[in-house]
């Protein structure tokens, strides 16, 4: 008898396919959610052995409440200027963003991805880190290269593949290489770069350097074997690695239970491998910003790798090839509990007395003025559609050397 | 010069590399203590510390990915994977990240890294341990293939290929680690002391990357073969009465095609010998090859002698390893043509 269509028995097994509270159509649906209060969660010193600090995977490391308030032993107690410089990243980022996602809807390039709502993790960990410190980022890092000032105008090249991409053409747009900037050439196989971040770690250790790495991964990513075998290298030769997981909910279509997440967080895979695990509100500069601090000290340290997970939301759709509102509420961003990452810590400088609601428009008008006239510049010297490159720079690079049979394809492309 | 077997010649080479550079470490399952399960590495540990020769998780993914980690980073990792049949979890850290980094970070960021791996058949290894997976890597740009057939190759090539700025997959075949086999196994074993190829310099030399050797002149038929294959191909050349014309590759990528053209054009024949499967095989390249550049100097069909197109048979494995009979028929094919 066919099985699918056979009579059901009453011990029959049935498959658990996991799905998101929300559709579209659905109201979002954040409730039954509990977070500690911003401030409740201690601080432990950077030598605590991992076993301890298990417990970290289940909470949600915060510093900012919703008023602006920053409370608590993770509070990082930056000072105000430099407060207002990572305001000024996040917000140079998210008007880059917003530029150049309308610069791929105009037909300017093939591709782009934006990071909004995603800004702190990215900020806080470029500011927080040595600029010397290795990054192996994934695709939506681009606040890394903000905050360690890269000009804006070479990641606008890239993105428009003209004469001046320092990627000569290459590389899907956004898929940025900068070895000045610490900034490890992306890969859009999606976690392969973690187990690279450890060897990285492993050579510095090994050579006697005081760099670490740090790498960042989706939380839909997670589920690739890269990410147990990064983990277990980490953990076996106490790479000085920090490996980031950013869990903002949405991997394209599937949400975060598609990856393991509905019975657990993504921090507490670090506590199988004995890496502590640290869960930070990523929508709060301040948190990122300590959290990244405390597991950059334990590395330099010699204490070995940790494992942090960002805990966020996608507020833009996951690239120019998709959207959002075929597979989540439209609105679903809105409703997020977390607020967003810039607000925030607007709110936090207005509380202090070291921002305004003038200065920050302001600012927002510097950002995308900022933005607007690097990219006339930018297009100025040519987008996709031009075809800025030599047939023949094609064969270069394959290689150090060009071999013969290089060499020939070479000759027989240009007959 | 002393007479070494091909693992003492690879040994010789990390050593020889590692006592230049202290850029270059090895690592691989029981590469450590143990000094690896066929003992490539045997001794590295207790000489260079266990921070330069040590052991890995069964994990050949986090082995390159983190090999790939390091070489970017500036050194020069030799990794072992235990038996290039294990290599599959491994693959895509090789394929999409060590081939491609140089190209599409512009230059910027490169992996000057080897992966050492025994491959091929000839041992009772079954499926797991007797797999010739070299067009996998040869299919792939910005990887090179490198396999030695002799003490002396294995040494000179190891060398060069730890010395080289690209990856280099580094196929050993494990067949001969311990002396040559001409696949005849009903004859006694000779050790490699008895092989003139077995003289090996104690100290650094290379043989370069992308260059082949004519091991046997002959004015009849051209066999191409690598590794094993080299002394199967001398064997049936001696027993056939062909006068056989005998090119060891050595290197897969970039294969040395004017040594096959020049001997090819000389003898108007040629049969293509490996253990690895027929279909998209390295043989089918070659064979295109020797067409595209010696079609009109042709006298004959080109032959392929292969591993069959099934998974490697355990109990079978002297019905599936090319062997002379095998070879001598597909030379006379070539002749009679």
């Amino acid at each position: 008898m066919d099985q699918a269509s056979g009579p059901r028995r009453s011990n029959a097994l049935s498959l658990h396919v996991p799905a998101p509270r929300a559709r579209p159509g659905d109201k979002p649906d954040f409730s039954g959610w509990s977070f500690p209060e911003p401030g409740a969660t201690p601080k432990p010193d950077i030598d605590a052995p991992a076993f301890e600090l298990r417990d970290y995977a289940y909470g949600l490391i915060r510093v900012l409440d919703m008023e602006g308030n920053a409370l608590g032993p993770w509070a990082p107690h930056l000072s105000p200027d430099f407060m207002r410089r990572a305001l000024n990243h996040m917000l140079l980022t998210r008007a880059f963003d917003e530029r150049m996602h309308r610069a791929q809807r105009q037909g300017k390039t093939s591709f782009y991805m934006q990071s909004l709502g995603e800004e702190a993790i990215s900020v806080a960990a470029g500011m927080a880190l040595s600029p010397d410190d290795m990054c192996f980022p994934s695709y939506r890092q681009q606040g890394l290269l903000i905050a360690r000032d890269y000009p804006l105008i070479d990641m606008m090249h890239q993105i428009y593949s003209n004469a001046r991409d320092p990627l000569k053409g290459r590389q899907l747009p956004i898929m940025y290489s900068s070895k000045q900037a610490g900034f490890f050439t992306i890969s859009g196989n999606l976690a392969t770069q973690l187990p690279q971040a450890v060897g990285w770690a492993m050579a510095s250790a090994y050579s006697g350097d005081v760099r670490i790495a740090a790498a960042w991964v989706g939380d839909g990513a997670t589920a690739e074997g890269d990410f147990h075998s990064a983990l277990t290298f980490a953990a076996v030769y106490r790479a000085p690695v920090i490996i980031n997981v950013t869990n903002n909910q949405w991997a394209i279509s599937s949400f975060q239970g598609i990856a393991g997440g509905e019975n657990t967080t993504f921090a507490a895979r670090g506590i199988g491998y004995g890496v502590p695990p640290l869960r930070v509100d990523g929508n709060d500069f301040l948190a990122v910003y300590a959290v990244t601090q405390w597991a950059a000290e334990r590395a330099r340290a010699n204490l070995g790798p940790t494992l942090i997970e960002h805990f966020s939301y996608r507020g833009g759709p996951h690239s120019t090839s998709d959207d959002p509102a075929r597979y989540r509420p439209a609105d679903e961003y809105s409703c997020w509990p977390l607020g967003d990452p810039i607000a925030r810590l607007k709110q936090h400088l207005i509380s202090l007395g070291e921002w305004s609601e003038e200065q920050h428009r302001a600012a927002q008008e510097e950002a995308a003025e900022t933005v607007r006239a690097t990219g006339r510049e930018a297009e100025k010297v040519g987008t996709l559609a031009e075809g800025a490159h030599a047939r023949a720079s094609m064969f270069d690079d394959v290689y150090k050397d060009v071999p013969w049979h290089l060499r020939q394809q070479r000759d027989e492309s240009g007959s | 010069m002393a007479s070494m077997s091909m693992i003492q010649a690879l040994n010789s080479a990390l050593d020889t590399v590692m006592g230049r550079d202290p850029n270059v470490l090895t690592f691989g399952e029981d590469v450590g203590y143990f000094g690896g399960v066929f003992k490539v590495t045997e001794h590295l540990q207790q000489k260079y510390g266990a921070k330069r020769c040590f052991d890995a998780p069964i994990s050949e993914g986090g082995i390159a990915g983190t090999a790939i980690g390091m070489a970017v980073y500036g050194l020069r990792p030799v990794v072992e994977i235990q038996f290039a049949d294990y290599m599959y979890p491994a693959y895509d850290q090789l394929v999409s990240e060590a081939a491609k980094i140089r190209y599409r970070s512009a230059g910027e960021f490169t992996v000057p890294l080897t992966v050492r791996m025994p491959y091929g058949g000839g041992i009772f290894g079954g499926q797991t341990h007797s797999q010739s997976p070299e067009a996998l890597f040869t299919h792939v740009a910005g990887l090179k293939t490198v396999i030695p057939s002799t003490p002396y190759d294995a040494k000179g090539l190891l060398i060069s290929a730890i010395e080289d700025d690209d990856p280099v997959i580094f196929l050993e075949p494990k067949r001969i680690y311990n002396g040559p086999f001409d696949g005849r196994r009903d004859r006694p074993v000779v050790p490699w002391s008895k092989h003139d190829a077995s003289e090996v310099p104690e100290g650094h030399y290379t043989i370069p990357i992308g260059k082949a050797a004519v091991v046997r002149e002959g004015a009849d038929c051209t066999i191409l073969a690598y590794g094993t294959m080299v002394h199967v191909a001398m064997a049936a050349a001696e027993e056939s009465g062909i006068d056989a014309e005998v090119i060891d590759l050595r290197t897969l990528v970039p294969v040395d095609i004017e040594t096959i053209v020049k001997s090819v054009s000389k003898t108007g024949r040629c049969v293509i010998v490996h253990e690895a499967t027929r279909t998209s095989g390295y043989g089918g390249e070659l064979s295109a090859l020797v067409q595209e550049h010696c079609f009109y100097q042709l006298e004959a069909p080109i032959e392929r002698v292969t591993g069959y197109d099934t998974p490697y048979p355990h109990a079978l494995e002297w019905e599936y390893f090319p062997t002379p009979p095998r070879l001598i028929k597909a030379m006379r094919r070539v002749m009679e043509a």
